[in-house]
């Protein structure tokens, strides 16, 4: 299954839930935000979140800026 | 006098709904060359909020929270840099919030990527999308009074009209315009933010009234970042206090400080 995290293209196997998908990027649970198709997924519903084909999901986290 | 000035002081916050600071300095986190650079003139400052950005994870290597670098006594204020519509405003303010568990957004809607100026008309189509979704609305915007009342009327707890562009430096470019918003906006919370580059210009936007300034770069970019992390501080207090002080009219010609009356012939 082809699904886009953070606009690359990328081949998963099985149907898994968001909240297995972060683990297997191996990204930290915690000071992340994730949204499914432009609309925020809260934490306590990822792991109900089952992802599908072509499904966009964007992973952020914060960094040091100011301005622009 | 010492004591006059001390209760001066103390008894005067910035209040962004219902957010009491001691500091009317908030800073930014970016183009430091260290962590640790960052966070001693984070303490140098005396700031109370500083603003961090949204940006995506990187898929192919582990990343360090950034957040564990900051004082966690700090406020954070999230940003919305980098955005270009009103729609990828609302989307980085929804995803910060979801993890700062703050309402506090810097609503950043750019127009053009060499000024780095505000796309007004965006800026206020976001802001009224946030503020009816129970954030706390801090917008950059243009120095401009019609823009102002307009952001206040969708509700904006504080408004920030930029000095000079982003990082320039420059400082106040227009301080007519910010002395009118003043003037207007009696009851406005007003944060200068963007384009200071010294500490004699945050002075200078503390007299002209505004309540706060915003700065990143001036702070980053000096040779010595603590210590020109406390020159704005003083910057800050001096001006705020020359502003209440109330300064003396500019006059043409001299006027004498001694008395004419009794000079010797």
């Amino acid at each position: 299954m082809r699904i886009f995290i953070n606009g690359e293209s990328r081949e998963l196997s099985g149907t898994p839930s968001l909240a297995e998908l972060i683990t297997q990027l191996e990204l930290p649970a915690t000071r992340i935000a994730v949204e499914l198709n432009r609309e925020v997924v809260r934490r306590s519903e990822w792991s109900g979140t089952m992802l599908h084909e072509d499904d966009r999901v964007e992973i952020v986290h914060f960094v040091g800026g100011g301005a622009g | 006098m010492s004591r006059a000035v001390t209760a001066v002081s103390s008894e005067e916050k910035l209040i962004v709904a219902g957010h009491v600071f001691s500091s009317r300095l908030i800073i930014g986190t970016g183009k430091y060359r260290s962590y640790e650079e960052m966070r001693s003139a984070h303490d140098a400052s005396g700031a109370e909020m500083v603003t961090v950005a949204v940006r995506r994870v990187p898929l192919d290597r582990s990343s360090e929270s950034f957040l564990d670098y900051l004082n966690p006594s700090l406020q954070i204020l999230p940003n919305t840099a980098g955005c270009y519509t009103a729609e990828d405003a609302v989307r980085t303010a929804r995803l910060a919030r979801e993890v700062l568990q703050t309402d506090l957004v810097k609503l950043e809607v750019i127009g053009d990527q060499t000024t780095l100026f505000p796309d007004n008309e965006q800026t206020l189509e976001a802001a009224r999308v946030l503020v009816k979704e129970g954030f706390v609305v801090l917008p950059y915007f243009n120095d401009d009074l019609i823009m102002a009342k307009k952001l206040l009327d969708a509700g904006c707890a504080a408004i920030m009209p930029l000095a000079a562009p982003i990082g320039s430096g420059l400082g106040v470019q227009n301080p007519a315009n910010l002395r009118i918003m003043r003037e207007q906006l009696p009851d406005a919370t007003i944060i200068v933010d963007a384009g200071v580059g010294t500490a004699s210009d945050a002075a200078i936007a503390m007299e002209l009234g505004a309540d706060g300034v915003l700065m990143n770069t001036a702070i980053a970019e000096a040779k010595d970042p603590a210590r020109m992390a406390t020159a704005m501080k003083l910057a800050i207090e001096a001006g705020r206090l020359a502003y209440l002080a109330g300064r003396m009219p500019k006059r043409l010609y001299a006027s004498a400080s001694s008395p004419l009356a009794g000079v010797i012939k």
